[in-house]
């Protein structure tokens, strides 16, 4: 069991690292010179440039050997301190990723556990019933297959541009600013309900057709057969079926984590809704190469921990695995 | 009369036409009798054993009735059914290796089964545990999951579970057949003393060995493409065989105690015919080293000396 906890864990720490040093590398090796980029926009005296141009590859740490570039990255890594972004001069990337976090926590955490959660239990009803069958499953069809951009400017169109129902763009009214109030909750759940939504819908297609496949198929097995000869009501048949099939939904959502974020990130963008998807939209058109850096390492640390958690959690859930790991051991 | 079958058909929906896959099967079982059920692989022995407790959704009750203690069972309808699994006829299916949920402890299985059933816990559990010492199993399986059992393990299991409320029949699908041939020897046996200790009041048991049968079945019942062929006492069907297939079934076997499985195909020419367009008339006439004109006849499966039953027109006469 430890062993197995081990080895696995060592597996993430391993993609940790690579992962981490790629994106180390990525704006490095990347054409084009940031800092003077970020004079251009200054537009600075010519004078003035050649002063200012040390001064910030001394800040920004460009002065010495790359190898001791990378070693100083990992250290100000375990520091939680991600440098200083360039559009943004001096503000920190972990304050501007901390100020977007929780806006796309807000619309990933409820998106993700919400479609699981619903996605499963509609598939699992429409496998029993043919009507719910036939409505049920096409639209799924259509709405898994749909990117979440699209779905997006749908759902911003009809709702926000043609209806009026809700607003285009923005988490919370222009006059407002974040507090705890009910005004400001109010309108900010008036703003989070159509990228909520885009989000929503699409992983809910997808993981209502997985179940409803999943749970025919346990039905038909040898066990729940059994339990029926035995005249098990059909409540203990279908729940025993219910249970064996979530297990492979619940792999699935782990390989569902890096897309349902890169979803987050483009539904941001056709809302403006302030979370890290229209930071790293504003970040790459600023070429804010740290910023960039900041964001990418957030969301692989986020789902690789996310994959983590899942993959310990599937221990406790499957004997098998459990079984296996003592045959391996 | 323990059971009871009369005119029992059964096909299976397929999408080039019904697979006549139990055709007028009629017999009785008396109270306390073992009855093997033997024929070659798909001639619908297990397709029989399952109607008379649970049809699957492809199957199709297209006539018949069943007895048992002198009720009519309503092997027809699904839900009507119910009551009388488990409590008063039982199965143990062809594939019991996987027949327990892989997800959860055996143990907790068997008591969310009986909770649902709405069967007091208390005493059950308790003869649970005592049977699965009589089959040679230690208490904590109930503990364990089943991928943590071997096959033979995994067999006691289902045979002690499905027989647990002391069912008057018992229907054992191949209960010997993924098992090796001491392993075999042992579980047939259990059979037995299931019935000798009054778990179950009768059996049928449903195998491809004929061996298995001579040593433990009272009666014999032999299909043949769907339609009884031959039911008698063990030892007459062994030694003194009416219909012509068993006796080709019997004399392929080099002597009893051997698995006439796997000798079977060399044993008797031809296949056996699809299920789908049997032949009319007798369904072995195609194989049959006797067959004549009348053979185009449907042959009844009657009596032909006391206590042996034949569907044969060489027998009758
Ligand atoms: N679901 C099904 N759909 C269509 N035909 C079926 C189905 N299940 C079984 N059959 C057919 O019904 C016939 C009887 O099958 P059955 O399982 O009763 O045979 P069996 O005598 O138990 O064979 P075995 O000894 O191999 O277990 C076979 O010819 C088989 O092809
Ligand atoms: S009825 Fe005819 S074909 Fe059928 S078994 Fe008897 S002799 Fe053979
Ligand atoms: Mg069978």
């Amino acid at each position: 069991m430890w062993r197995y906890l081990f080895r696995k864990v060592s597996i993430y720490v391993v993609t940790f690292v690579v992962a981490v040093s790629i994106d180390w590398a990525i704006p490095r090796f990347m054409p084009g010179d940031p800092i003077q980029g970020l004079l251009s926009r200054m537009q600075a005296q010519p004078q003035a440039s050649e002063e200012l141009t040390s001064f910030y590859t001394e800040a920004f740490g460009f002065d010495v050997p790359l190898w001791k570039q990378y070693l100083n990255f990992w250290a100000a890594l375990f520091q939680g301190d991600l440098g200083l972004s360039i559009t943004n001069y001096p503000i920190p990337v972990t304050e501007l990723i901390m100020g977007a976090l929780p806006y796309t926590l807000a619309l990933l955490v409820p998106a993700i556990l919400l479609s699981f959660w619903a996605g499963n239990k509609v598939g699992a009803l429409a496998a029993r019933r043919k009507t719910l069958d036939n409505t049920v499953l096409p639209m799924s069809y259509v709405l898994t297959a749909t990117p979440q951009m699209w779905l997006g400017i749908i759902l911003a169109w009809v709702f926000a541009s043609s209806l009026a129902l809700f607003p285009v763009s923005g988490a919370y009214g222009f006059a407002l600013q974040p507090e705890w109030s009910v005004e400001f909750a109010r309108s900010f759940l008036h703003h989070w309900i159509l990228p909520f939504s885009a989000l929503f819908l699409v992983a809910f297609g997808g993981w209502a057709i997985g179940m409803r496949n999943l749970i025919i198929y346990e039905l038909e097995a040898d066990y729940s057969n059994y339990l029926a000869s035995l005249g098990a009501p059909t409540r203990l048949v279908r729940k025993y079926a219910y249970r064996n099939a979530l297990l492979p939904q619940i792999t699935g959502l782990a390989l569902a984590l890096g897309a349902v974020v890169a979803g987050a990130i483009v539904v941001e963008i056709v809302f403006s809704y302030p979370g890290l998807g229209t930071l790293t939209l504003n970040a790459i058109e600023n070429r804010d190469y740290f910023l960039i850096q900041g964001i990418f390492l957030f969301l692989i640390t986020g789902v690789l921990i996310a994959n983590l958690v899942i993959d310990i959690a599937y221990v406790f859930i499957d004997p098998r695995t459990r079984v296996g790991m003592q045959g391996g051991a | 009369m323990s059971l009871k079958v009369d005119g029992l058909t059964v096909y299976y929906q397929s999408l080039r036409g019904d697979v006549k896959a139990v055709d007028g099967a009629t017999f009785e079982i008396a109270d306390g009798e073992i009855m093997g059920l033997a024929g070659e692989s798909g001639c619908g022995k297990s397709t029989l054993g399952k109607s008379l407790v649970r049809m699957d959704a492809r199957m199709r009750y297209v006539d018949g009735r069943v007895e048992l203690d002198g009720k009519e069972l309503p092997v027809w309808d699904d839900r009507k059914m119910n009551p009388y699994r488990f409590k008063h006829v039982s199965i143990i299916p062809q594939y019991a290796l996987s027949a327990l949920n892989p997800t959860r402890k055996i143990g907790t299985m068997a008591t969310e089964l009986l909770a649902s059933r709405d069967i007091p816990l208390n005493g059950v559990v308790d003869e649970f545990k005592r049977r699965l010492k009589i089959v040679g199993l230690p208490e904590d399986v109930l503990e364990r999951f089943p991928i943590e059992l071997s096959g033979g393990m995994k067999q006691r299991v289902v045979m002690v579970l499905s027989s647990l409320l002391d069912p008057s029949l018992l229907i054992a699908d191949e209960v010997t057949s993924a098992l090796d041939v001491s392993t075999q020897r042992a579980v047939s046996e259990l059979l037995v003393e299931f019935r000798d200790r009054g778990f179950v009041k009768s059996m049928i048991v449903i195998t491809h060995d004929l061996s298995v049968l001579y040593q433990i079945a009272d009666t014999i019942l032999v299909m043949y493409a769907g339609k009884l062929a031959e039911k008698a006492p063990a030892e007459t069907v062994v030694h003194a065989p009416a219909h012509p297939y068993t006796r080709m079934l019997i004399s392929s076997l080099p002597e009893v105690g051997v698995r006439y499985a796997e000798k079977r195909l060399i044993g008797i020419p031809g296949r056996p015919p699809s299920l789908l367009e049997p032949p009319t008339g007798c369904r072995f006439k195609t194989r049959c080293p006797l067959a004549f004109e009348k053979c185009a006849e449907e042959p009844p499966f009657v009596e032909v000396a006391p206590g042996q039953a034949a569907a044969c027109w060489k027998a009758t006469a």
